[in-house]
């Protein structure tokens, strides 16, 4: 085993950045860590932003990854409001931007995305932009929504939940698009149409205005909040700013490492060669960030293997959980099982025989099954999934998992 | 606030003040118990912060509902009829000393 390097630091203290530092110290790291954040917050869950928290169902403390007092505890020093501006690859040093500089032996960049930004809109990324959002939705609202994928869903689902008018616009022809099959698309549009959320599909916006936005046919919605969620960008320019290979995101090989043996790139930064579908892809997602963190932890501790890790997905948008395990992108042949009238139902996503994903929505038992299936390698052809009657945990019950 | 224990497999145990509100899940995360991976963070999603309520419990929980009994049949270390998921064991002055062992393994 190589030695572990004395210091290392962390750019970025989102969840791949803060879990990098807790995982380091549970792999037993001993040198010290700086974990250094652009927000001012210690490392939270983003995910609930969008969910209990624009809902007022959690408060910043019930985000926060760890309890105030583990940083400390552990020896983990959280440089915050303070972000990187310069690697210096050659002293092997960063600069931050009040100036301060720190040494690094290993560098960890987990710098995050930054969302697509339209004027006269607000994101919805962080703490801050959050809040914003939450401060306009105090009266009734006429709200609408730019883009359907998870993030303006999820938010579109709270704010019709608090009673406020939306309409979600979307310039695709079906709803999350990037991530979800056709099937579940028309389902998850058709709850939210239920609860009296307008999606316009395949509709294109010319202009926000103040207090509207027009739309390529002319229709003018009016409105008094527009939320843009219409995908992210990213962080790769201090990468790139140091000579590193850039390209939509920062550049790595199987082991999450950029051009520099030394310095990593993790979570939604990292475009990482994929054990899994070869060729280089990134993805966003809390699981990314964590299981790249913990990878990456290993490598430090000289126990470096190929990131290898199971993506996995989730949603909640009104009734409807929704869960992906695998891949599904590039599958030719979906079997539906369960109840799909009912809202219980799971789509299994094959290419050819083989089994990529499966994205279950109020089935998580499907979803942790086939979570467990996929990551073993193992697979289930589509015939036997078609057949009627068929569940996947008397299925794999029956041992027929190693087929 | 209620004191929860949390019991590993080799006997080590943990006593932790829990908030009201906060779930024995959160309990556990937030005072790093480990053993306790809550991969959704708390939804009834995922099945990863299976515990089981020790035998003598006789503190009043939270009524288990149908999503959280079919993922306890999809847990890594088997279910017991003491299985429960942590997330979904709300803390109040009611459960003050409950005790909980944490599985052998959870993914």
């Amino acid at each position: 085993m190589a030695a572990a390097s004395s210091s290392v630091v962390v750019v970025g203290a989102g969840h791949a950045g803060g879990q990098v530092a807790v995982s380091l110290r549970e792999q037993g790291y001993r040198g010290s860590i700086t974990v250094v954040g652009a927000e001012p917050v210690a490392p939270y869950q983003r995910p609930p932003l969008t969910k209990a928290y624009l809902a007022g169902k959690t408060d910043v403390e019930g985000l926060l990854m760890q309890k105030e007092s583990y940083y400390e505890d552990n020896d983990i020093e959280l440089v915050l409001d303070d972000p990187v501006a310069v690697i210096d690859r050659a002293a092997r040093v960063v600069v931050l931007s009040s100036g301060r500089t720190l040494v690094f032996g290993d560098l960890v960049l987990a710098t995050g995305a930054t969302p697509r930004t339209l004027p006269g809109t607000l994101s919805l990324r962080t703490i801050a932009d959050t809040d914003a959002v939450r401060a306009r939705l105090d009266g009734p609202s006429r709200v609408v929504v730019i883009g359907a994928g998870f993030i303006g869903l999820e938010f579109a689902a709270v704010a019709r939940e608090q009673g406020h008018d939306v309409t979600v616009v979307e310039a695709l022809p079906r709803a999350m698009a990037r991530a979800v099959t056709a099937f579940t698309s028309a389902h998850v549009v058709a709850e939210h149409e239920k609860t009296g959320v307008r999606v316009l599909l395949g509709t294109q916006v010319k202009a926000v205005r103040t207090g509207a936005v027009e739309l390529a046919d002319g229709t003018v919605l009016l409105a008094d909040l527009v939320v843009a969620g219409i995908g992210v960008v990213p962080n790769a320019e201090l990468a790139a700013g140091a000579g590193l290979t850039v390209g939509d995101g920062i550049v790595v090989d199987a082991h999450l490492r950029t051009d520099d043996p030394s310095i990593y790139a993790i979570g939604d930064c990292a475009r990482f060669s994929s054990t899994r579908t070869g060729g280089r892809i990134r993805l966003e997602s809390v699981q990314n960030a964590t299981d790249q963190a913990t990878c990456v932890a290993a490598s430090i501790m000289g126990s470096a293997e190929p990131y290898t890790g199971l993506p996995w997905f989730w949603s909640e948008q009104h009734a409807v959980k929704l869960q992906i395990a695998g891949l599904v992108d590039g599958h030719d042949h979906t079997v539906v099982t369960g109840d799909p009238d009912g809202g219980r139902f799971s789509v299994f996503c094959f290419r050819g025989d083989r089994l990529l994903g499966v994205e279950s929505v109020n089935k998580p038992a499907d979803y942790m099954l086939a979570r467990r299936l996929l990551s073993a390698g193992g697979t289930v052809s589509p015939a036997v999934v078609a057949a009627p009657g068929f569940d996947l945990r008397t299925y794999l019950q029956g041992g027929a998992a190693a087929a | 606030m209620a004191k929860i224990t949390y019991i590993q497999t080799d006997g080590t145990s943990t006593i932790v003040d829990v908030k009201d509100g906060d779930s024995v899940m959160r309990g556990a995360k937030l005072n790093g118990v480990p053993g306790i991976v809550a991969e959704c963070g708390g939804g009834a999603s995922c099945g990863t912060c299976h515990v089981y309520v020790d035998k003598d419990n006789t503190r009043p929980l939270s009524t288990m509902h149908a999503v959280e009994d079919e993922l306890l049949y999809c847990t890594a270390s088997p279910r017991l009829d003491n299985s429960r998921l942590s997330c979904q064991i709300p803390v109040s002055d009611d459960v003050d000393g409950l005790v909980v062992h944490v599985p052998e393994k959870q993914i």
